[in-house]
Parts: structure tokens; sequence; C-alpha cells
């Protein structure tokens, strides 16, 4: 089966895991990321995806995919059963993301996590000057019908770090263009001039 | 299962197939049942579809259910008009492509389309077992399927596959041999009856045996339990079904006239749809086979078979890639008890997928028409080879 390129989010998570890792991807979608991992990577993968359609699209690839909820189906896991857990572009839409960072770092060494960068200037600037609730590219839904429920800055995130006790390996800020197929890293005020956020995180 | 294949819609075919035997167990080398009784010689009926390559490596095992036989797919001759139960599945170009993987389909012991059964002949009294056969299990059964793959010699399986009754071999043959099992598909099953299960199957067995012609089971030489054969098929085609593919089904329409007519007869679609399937049922086949079918069925589970009633430690000596499905309107075997597989599977660190598909036709879905299961099968098998 042949691979598409991966979005420049998926790659960059793409080239911090290591060959051979056993990798579970919460809330996997499609399976493109660890269907490009498995491939070229030799990963052992798991994923976890809610929506049928998507799950009949993963196993499709000859990705392994349990249909669940990921708050359940992460409990049925031995501790440290993978490398890495990924929980890709989720973060802004789970209802107890402490909870889930918890279970993250129970079953892997280390994880994933990526989301849309709420402190970014587009929002502030709607906010400011429209004094209504932002809609941008990346977290495109009105406030009424948003999946996006805990919206967060790259600063958030760190700040979370000290209070969940997490340690942060790694970080990209990134710019994404071309419907995602390209982007570039921010180093310059990421806060302010990202549009998402890629973190991995490890045990303190 | 039912037999709501009649034709074949694609008109892809494998064409014609042929019913083939396989006799073993013959004294003094007896077939060791699990209730200890022994048995011999046994004849297994079998079917195969495609080509087995130089390798041995493509062949897959299709597992029937309780009332299934060896004929999975094709036509026995040119003027066979109806194909085997299976046939949207298996055959060139399709879900289970006969192009590419060797397909083996097994009448299990105790059926009677060919296999040894209360129906087949006690060479001890030169008549017909009836109810002395001995009891028989779902392992029985795989342990009568690989002595067919040691005599094909076969020591290798690319994928095991089935639903329902045939879904409860594909764990066993997990469980029992899990070296030679490089993939197990349970679709719509369990690992262990539920009382509901069990309460259905028991007033079914109890409708063939409250017929006057079961004579305790020693039918064969005169009429047969048909009616009590048929108020049994009646009893499970209810719960292949669900409340709502009923109701889109039937709902209450009435059968060949226009208003009630006050009286007993088949008025409602659905009572006429139901003695339809009772009275096909009983042609083919065996009232006797029925009951030990569905004994088999009852008496499986998995966790006090292989685990001392956990799960978790049934599963420990699998390594088969496992893909579970169950459907969400079957409540026969609700997703539930699919979970529960699962679960165990994963806290032993097994390579599993699950999906529960959305099919409003019940328990029976697994055997309908439907595309999402074709396209995920199709991807699923042909990964199989390029997994580490």
């Amino acid at each position: 089966m042949k691979i598409d390129p991966l979005r420049y989010d998926l790659q960059i998570i793409a080239s911090w895991i290591e060959p051979g890792a056993g990798v579970l991807g919460l809330g996997c979608g499609e399976g493109d990321l660890l269907h490009w991992l498995k491939k070229e990577k030799n990963v052992k993968e798991s994923g976890i995806e809610i929506e049928e359609s998507k799950v009949v699209k993963c196993i499709e690839k000859g990705i392994s995919v349990l249909q669940g909820d990921i708050y359940e189906e992460i409990e049925d896991y031995p501790d440290n059963a993978f490398d890495y857990a990924i929980c890709s572009q989720t973060l802004q839409q789970v209802y107890e993301p402490a909870k889930l960072i918890q279970s993250m770092m129970r079953v892997a060494k280390m994880s994933v996590v990526s989301f849309p960068n709420f402190g970014h200037y587009n929002v502030r600037l709607q906010l400011a000057f429209t004094g209504r609730a932002p809609v941008t590219k990346q977290l495109p839904y009105a406030w009424h019908d948003t999946p996006n429920i805990r919206v967060l800055s790259l600063n958030d995130f760190e700040k979370f770090s000290t209070r969940i006790g997490f340690n942060i390996l790694k970080k990209a800020a990134i710019n994404t263009t071309d419907n995602h197929r390209h982007g570039t890293k921010v180093t310059f005020l990421p806060n302010l001039f990202a549009t998402y956020g890629i973190f991995l995180i490890g045990k303190e | 299962m039912s037999e709501y294949i009649d034709q074949n819609p694609s008109g892809a075919t494998i064409g014609i197939v042929e019913k083939l035997f396989f006799t073993f167990a013959d004294k003094p080398e007896l077939l060791r049942l699990e209730s200890g009784a022994d048995i011999g010689p046994v004849t297994i009926a079998y079917e195969t579809c495609g080509t087995l390559n130089p390798e041995k490596d493509n062949v897959i095992l299709v597992l029937h259910a309780l009332s299934g036989d060896s004929h999975v797919a094709g036509y026995y001759d040119a003027k066979d008009t109806k194909p085997g139960w299976w046939d949207i599945m298996v055959g060139p170009g399709k879900g289970i492509d006969t192009d590419k993987y060797f397909i083996i389909c097994i009448n299990i012991i105790g059926s009677c389309a060919g296999s040894t059964g209360p129906s087949s002949m006690n060479p001890a009294s030169g008549k017909a077992y009836a109810t002395d056969f001995p009891l028989i299990t779902i392992g029985d059964m795989v342990k009568c399927q690989k002595a067919l793959m040691d005599h094909l010699g076969i020591n290798s399986l690319l994928s095991v596959i089935g639903g329902s009754v045939g879904g409860m071999q594909v764990l066993e043959w997990a469980v029992r041999y899990p070296d030679m099992v490089k993939s197990a598909i349970p679709l719509a099953t369990t690992t262990r009856h539920s009382a509901l299960a069990i309460a259905f199957n028991e007033v079914a067995r109890q409708a063939i045996m409250a017929d006057p012609n079961w004579n305790d089971g020693y039918y064969y030489d005169g009429k047969k339990p048909d009616i009590g054969l048929a108020l049994a098929r009646m009893i499970g085609h209810i719960t292949y079904l669900s409340d709502e593919s009923m109701r889109l089904k039937f709902g209450r329409k009435l059968q060949n006239r226009s208003a009630l007519s006050f009286e007993f007869g088949a008025e409602f679609a659905v009572e006429s749809y139901l003695q339809y399937q009772g009275k096909k049922f009983i042609e083919r086949f065996d009232a006797n086979s029925f009951l030990y079918i569905t004994k088999a069925a009852d008496y499986f589970d998995l966790a006090r078979q292989y685990g001392q009633g956990s799960l978790v430690k049934a599963f420990s000596n699998c390594t088969s890639k496992f893909l579970v499905v169950s459907y969400t309107s079957d409540w026969l075997y609700p997703t539930y008890q699919s979970r529960e597989m699962v679960k165990a599977m994963k806290k032993n660190g097994l390579n599993v997928s699950f999906i529960e598909i959305d099919a409003q036709w019940g328990h029976d879905a697994f055997l309908l028409p439907n595309a999402h299961f074709d396209s995920l099968l199709r991807g699923f098998l042909r990964e199989l080879p390029h997994e580490n």
C-alpha cells in the first residue's frame, strides 16, 4: 500500500520516535501517523479511535486499532506497555486532560502531546478587537458547536507540566501552510507566533 | 445462521466446488472426546476454494456456525442455483479472495452435512447413533479440524475466521494451537454464553424433545420431529434478528391480507417469515444435530476451560494477531462480550484490533453484505504477511 507524505506536524512527531518502538496512538483517526511509523520505522503500533468509519480505515491499512473511548481503553494496558503514547491534536477536546496525561505516563515511557496554540496573535487580536470568541483555521468552530473545550496556549502547557509533574523533553512550536502539508519551526516568541505546539514529555 | 442469500448478487463466483471427505480415528485409535467418551471412525466433510501455494502459507480456515456446512462458496454443479453460505465473501476478488488464498471449510462433528454426527451409522449397532452419540464440545470440533490439517500437511494457518458458533471455534483454535494460527478473526461471538443465550437454546431444545416424534432421539426409522425442529428454528431466528431489523423488515405488516381475519393462521408478516424459516430448515437439518451443537455452544467457556476461571489467563499462550468484530444490533452476543475478550487480549499484550460495526440486522449481520467489513477484512488479510 502506498504511503502518502505526512502532515507537517506529524512529520515532527514521527522524527522523535525511535525505530522499532511500541507506540500507542490515542484518537488515532484514520491511522496515517501509525501507518507511516509502521512502514518506515517498523514500530509496533496500537491505536484507539472512537469513530467506526475511521477504525475501518485503520484496519484497511493493516494498523492494529481498538474502537473505543480513550479513557476506558488505556486503562487495560499494563504499566510501561509502550515506549510512546501519542495524543495528537486531541488534548484540547479531552474532558480530563490531567487524568489522560497521567494514564499516558503510566502506560508509556514517553508521550507526545500536540495541540493548536490558543496564545497565537490571531486569537488574541480577534478577541481584543471584535470582542467575540475567536475562530481560526486551527480552531475553526463557533463557541456553540466546538469540540475544543479545553483550549490552551504553549505557555499554559508548560505551566501544566509542573502542576501535573512531568518533564518536557523536547518541544516544537510550528506554523503550517498549504493545508498543513508544509510548515516551519517558530523560534521567535513561539507563544505569540506558532499555530501549533508539539511536546515530548517524560516522567519526572 | 439464516439463509438470506439465495443468489449471488455480484456475479463473481469460484464456480464448481466438490465436497470432500476424510475419515480417521479408525479402530483401535479412536478419537477421545472432551467428555471422556471414545468415538470412531470419524468422517469429516470439507470443501476447498482457491489454490494452495507451494509454501503452504496462504491457508484460511473458515469455520461455520450452528446450522452451516462445508459449502462455503460456489456451486456443486451447473444446475445448482444456490451458492455456498458465504459466497458474498469468498470468491475471486472478494473479501476473502480465492485468487490469493486457499480456503478450507469443514463441516463440524455432530452436524449432519457429511461429517459424523447423531444421524450417522453407529458401527456398534449398525443403526444411526441417535442419542447414543456422545456429547461433543467446541474443543472436539476443533480437534477434528486439526486432524484434517495434519492429513493435508498444513501446519500454518494465515487466518482462522468464523462467526457465532464459528467464532467460538476461532477462539478455541487460537488458544489450543497458538503456533499454527497466524491470525484469528472471531465475528459476532462470545467466550461463553450468557444466561440469555443458554435460555433461548434450552427453549429450542425443549421444543424438539417435546415433539412426540422425537422418541428420545431414536426417530431415524420413522417420522421425524419436524414440528419441534421447525419451532426450534423459529426461536433461533428471533435471536438472530433484532428489534430494529424486525421493525424495518416486518413492522406490523399483514401477510397476504389487508385486514385481521380473527383466526390463528400466520396473519402478520413476521409470523409467516418465521414459519417459512422453520419449514425450510427441516428439509436440511437433523433435530438431534441441533440438540448436540447447541449444547456444545452452551458448554463453551474459554475462561473455565483454559484459565481456571480467568479469561486473561486463558489467552496467555496465544500468539495470533486478532481482529474482533461485533455488530451494534446483535443482542445474542452483544458488544460488551466482545469487549471482554479484547480486554483480556490486551492484558496479555496481544496484537488485537476491535471494531463494532454499525449494522441494524442483529446477530445475522455477519452473514450479510457490508462494505465496511469487506474492505477492512481485505486490508487486514493483505497486510498479514508483512507482520513481523
